[in-house]
């Protein structure tokens, strides 16, 4: 059972396809409610403290902006983990304020650089470029292995 | 600051979304309070959020997925249901990151005819899609009808 990461980090469709194949997929999620089950001091919504864009620091150099080394202390420690990663690439969705969109520059920099195998795709946007994604889907989990 | 001291520690909670002609998400709702053993589960206009112990909460979502497997997707999702952080009752308009969702709802229902059409052809018969990362020249007719267009 490999650890998956999915690009965008929030994706239903890649969070679904993944487990259904068996491998466990590193959403923001699982980030996330690491954080808020976590005790400590109140810093609501996401129980990002200031902490974080410290931790961010093994990711980000201190001139970048917090916003990015507070995202990267979430997104950091999973990339650093995955064995595989799926990236959307014409994910609108993770648009953002620049804080998101560098943190996802950031984040597909690192992917890259990683050496893992990595599956580059677009959403279909038609039945049979939905049988074409599903299908490479499929191929790219089955041949990591493991599976449960 | 103030001490936080996290509710439902241990929990998972987890999205089931519905994109069926043949389910509904009450359909869902009835099925998992049939099967709940102590997990909460909420139902919304997409699906159900199911949160509780992590072996609870698989158990119930691999029940749930069989009564459409190919038109029910399932995410996990950091807060427990109806948390003030997140629930849009306390926040007002949508609650952050549906509008991911509700985009990606858009697309599923060609995800679930590719999953509806591997259970009848095999995978590795089916051609590659196209590289996001290839780098496409432009067309010369394209170039031209560009160049055409152009008020002189």
């Amino acid at each position: 059972m490999a650890k998956v990461f999915i690009y965008p980090a929030t994706s239903l469709i890649l969070s679904d396809l993944v487990a259904r194949h068996g491998h466990t997929p590193l959403s923001s999620a699982v980030a996330i409610r690491e954080r808020i089950q976590t005790p400590g001091l109140e810093s609501p919504p996401l129980q990002i403290t200031p902490e974080e864009p410290k931790k961010g620091l093994k990711w980000a150099a201190v001139e970048v902006p917090a916003g990015v080394r507070g995202r990267m202390a979430l997104y950091g420690p999973m990339v650093g983990e995955a064995e595989a990663a799926i990236i959307i690439n014409d994910a609108d969705l993770a648009f953002g304020c620049m804080g998101c969109a560098r943190t996802n520059e950031l984040i597909k920099f690192l992917l890259r650089q990683k050496d893992i195998p990595k599956l580059d795709l677009n959403y279909p946007k038609n039945p049979d470029e939905g049988v074409r994604f599903v299908a490479a889907i499929k191929r790219f989990l089955d041949e990591l292995g493991g599976a449960r | 600051m103030t001490e936080y001291r996290p509710v439902h520690v241990g929990t998972v909670t987890k999205y089931v979304v519905v994109e069926s002609f043949d389910v509904m998400p009450a359909d869902l709702a009835i099925r998992g309070y049939e099967i709940s053993q102590g997990a909460m589960i909420k139902e919304t206009c997409f699906g159900l959020v199911v949160s509780g112990k992590p072996d609870e909460v698989d158990r119930i979502v691999e029940e749930l997925r069989n009564m459409d497997p190919d038109h029910i997707f399932v995410k996990d999702r950091g807060f427990p249901p109806g948390d003030a952080r997140r629930c849009r009752a306390n926040l007002g308009g949508a609650r952050p990151g549906y509008h991911g969702m509700e985009f990606e709802m858009t697309v599923i229902p060609y995800v679930s005819h590719g999953l509806e059409e591997l259970k009848k052809r095999d995978a590795a018969s089916v051609p590659a899609p196209a590289d996001p990362l290839a780098h496409e020249a432009l067309d010369v007719a394209d170039l031209r009808k560009l160049i055409d267009a152009q008020e002189s």
